[in-house]
């Protein structure tokens, strides 16, 4: 049985009304209900410290930063170089000019293909990526690949059981034995199943086999305390959306020794340190990646993201998202013909269920039938292959529309699972 | 030969289309006769579900197959995996099915906008259904030809 709602607020844990209080967009309605936003895994909402602190920021103290002597640019400077601070302590990186700002994790990964991955990748090498990887931390290798004739392989998955959406280990290790990749890019957390991958032991082994590494953190940001060092990886790619701060910026971390040896990629102003036409010189670490103008107010946005969060307080922020996965797990399997993908129950996941409806004696429920009933009902989820085909191919998804995705963030309630469920009910009901 | 004038079949259909939504008290009631509706659709011919008939721009999987009559008439039979959608492609075919090609070639289909679906679906299924009126038209269009 399921307790009410009420009573699993306990003191020890975090005041959730207090926390959607300073999301506005919570208070909202879509289609004439309150919005149950259950898509944080595409992007989570702002709080007001970010929204507010950028705003602030525009309003009151914008200059382009590194280049004049003006007091804003060097106020403007100060707080994007601090935000560059907060990000590497955040990391774990052992210094700040580790971090590379970037659009996001998408732009942070094919910075890597586009400099490391010339260089260092030649015919017949081979890049592992897996087989639950975002299409951001596969494309751009597939590309680089077309360019130098390297060979993209899968790590395979494991697809049922105990172990379902967890890197099959055994293969793994035959894989680095005879394959020698030169890369082995990984997902911390898999967006569209929630699995969380021990990628220490993971880039430890790969490591071992005398491979690069590189890890998808985007999913892992918002909810996972991450220490770079302690992971091993030469490469982590971030995005800010994800974890409570604005679109369009983003955080490459680099082992300082790795990113020293990469050439540079986009050329222009910021990224060099003399310019003649007869030969140009470019610029230290950071700098010599972050061609042109930044996203300054994102870039300080993304900081004052991770300082709310770190209030707020990552393991308070897990239990929390925690209790309402599993909350939601138990009520959705109730309904009849409701198969979650990947991790099983009671296994330790990110907040994010996948699932598919197929009764018996009925046809399948079509996702994108159930997210136009659910969306009318106030209840924003996400449907559809969550830009990982490959992996949706190897379910048997691919032809029949995916699967529908909720996701949770720390400012989700218990109210708003029960409503979600109820929403789906409703929706299944009409559809059978 | 003096062919009679084609009649004129899709104004009285969407009239009848807006009628009929306007009874409905919200959007959950639409979507309860959407899915009526493509409970309701003839099932396709098995040879039908081909690639050719397959629209694209939509979420789902959705065929539509049409049938050239000596009168100049067209009738289609339609399919999809998603139950909404082949709703939204049976409405679609109530206004069209057995009308003049040319007729369907030069529809201007109102009743759309009307009955507030391309304002209400999400963009894929928006797209989805405009994808779905531009195929019939172009086939329209082809059989005059």
């Amino acid at each position: 049985m399921l307790e009410a709602a009420a009573t699993l607020y306990t003191p020890a844990m975090l005041d959730i009304r207090a926390i959607r209080q300073q999301f506005p967009i919570l208070s909202r309605e879509v289609n004439g209900q309150p919005l149950v936003y259950l898509d944080s895994a595409a992007s989570s909402q702002k709080p007001l410290a970010v929204i507010e602190g950028q705003r602030e920021y525009l309003a009151h103290h914008h200059a382009n930063i590194h280049r004049s002597a003006h007091h804003l640019a060097a106020r403007a400077t100060r707080d994007f170089e601090g935000a560059r601070e907060k990000i590497g302590l955040h990391l774990g990186a052992a210094h700040s000019k580790e971090i590379i700002f970037t659009s996001g994790t998408t732009d942070a990964i094919n910075l890597v293909a586009q400099t490391w991955g010339r260089v260092n990748l030649d015919a017949g090498d081979v890049v592992l990526v897996p087989r639950d990887a975002h299409h951001a931390a596969l494309v751009p290798w597939q590309m680089i690949a077309e360019n130098c004739d390297a060979i993209v392989e899968p790590i395979e998955i494991e697809l049922q059981g105990e172990r379902a959406g967890q890197i099959d280990r055994a293969a793994f290790t035959r894989q680095l034995q005879d394959l020698k990749p030169k890369l082995v890019v990984l997902g911390h957390v898999s967006n569209a199943l929630g699995t969380i991958h021990p990628v220490e032991e993971l880039c430890l082994e790969a490591r071992n086999a005398g491979a690069t590494t590189l890890v998808d953190g985007a999913q892992a940001l918002p909810h996972l305390p991450i220490d770079v060092q302690k992971i091993g990886c030469d490469f982590y790619a971030v995005s800010a959306h994800k974890a409570y701060g604005p679109t369009g910026i983003g955080a490459l971390y680099g082992r300082a020794d790795v990113l020293d040896a990469m050439p540079p990629w986009r050329g222009g102003g910021e990224m060099i340190k003399s310019v003649s036409f007869e030969g140009t010189t470019f610029g230290e670490l950071p700098f010599k990646f972050e061609a042109g103008t930044p996203h300054i107010s994102g870039a300080i946005g993304f900081g004052l993201a991770l300082d709310w969060l770190n209030k707020i307080g990552l393991q308070n922020a897990q239990t929390h998202e925690e209790a309402l996965t599993s909350r939601a797990t138990k009520q959705l399997l109730q309904i009849d013909g409701l198969r979650i993908l990947g991790p099983a129950t009671g296994t330790q996941k990110a907040s994010v269920i996948s699932f598919v409806i197929q009764p018996e004696n009925a046809p399948a429920i079509h996702p994108a039938d159930l997210a136009t009933l659910l969306d009318n009902q106030g209840i924003a989820a996400r449907t559809g292959h969550h830009c990982t085909e490959p992996l949706m191919a190897a379910l048997g998804l691919a032809e029949t529309g995916g699967t529908i995705r909720i996701s949770f963030a720390v400012y989700n309630s218990f109210e708003e699972v029960d409503r979600a469920i109820e929403a789906l009910k409703r929706a299944v009901n009409m559809l059978l | 030969m003096t062919d009679a004038q084609p009649t004129m079949n899709l104004e009285p259909r969407q009239q009848e289309l807006i009628e009929t939504f306007e009874m409905f008290g919200d959007w959950m009631e639409k979507y309860e006769h959407l899915i009526e509706l493509g409970k309701e659709l003839k099932p396709m011919a098995e040879a039908d579900r081909v690639d050719e008939n397959l629209i694209q721009g939509c979420q789902s999987r959705v065929w539509i197959a049409c049938k050239t009559h000596d009168n100049g008439h067209l009738t289609f039979t339609a399919d999809s995996d998603a139950i909404i959608t082949k709703g939204l492609v049976a409405l679609v075919l109530e206004l069209f099915s057995n009308a003049p090609a040319a007729e369907i070639a030069t529809a201007n289909l109102h009743c759309l906008q009307k009955i507030g679906l391309h304002d209400h679906l999400s963009p894929n299924r928006s797209n989805g259904l405009s994808s779905m009126v531009q195929k019939i038209k172009l086939t329209a269009l082809k059989s005059l030809a």
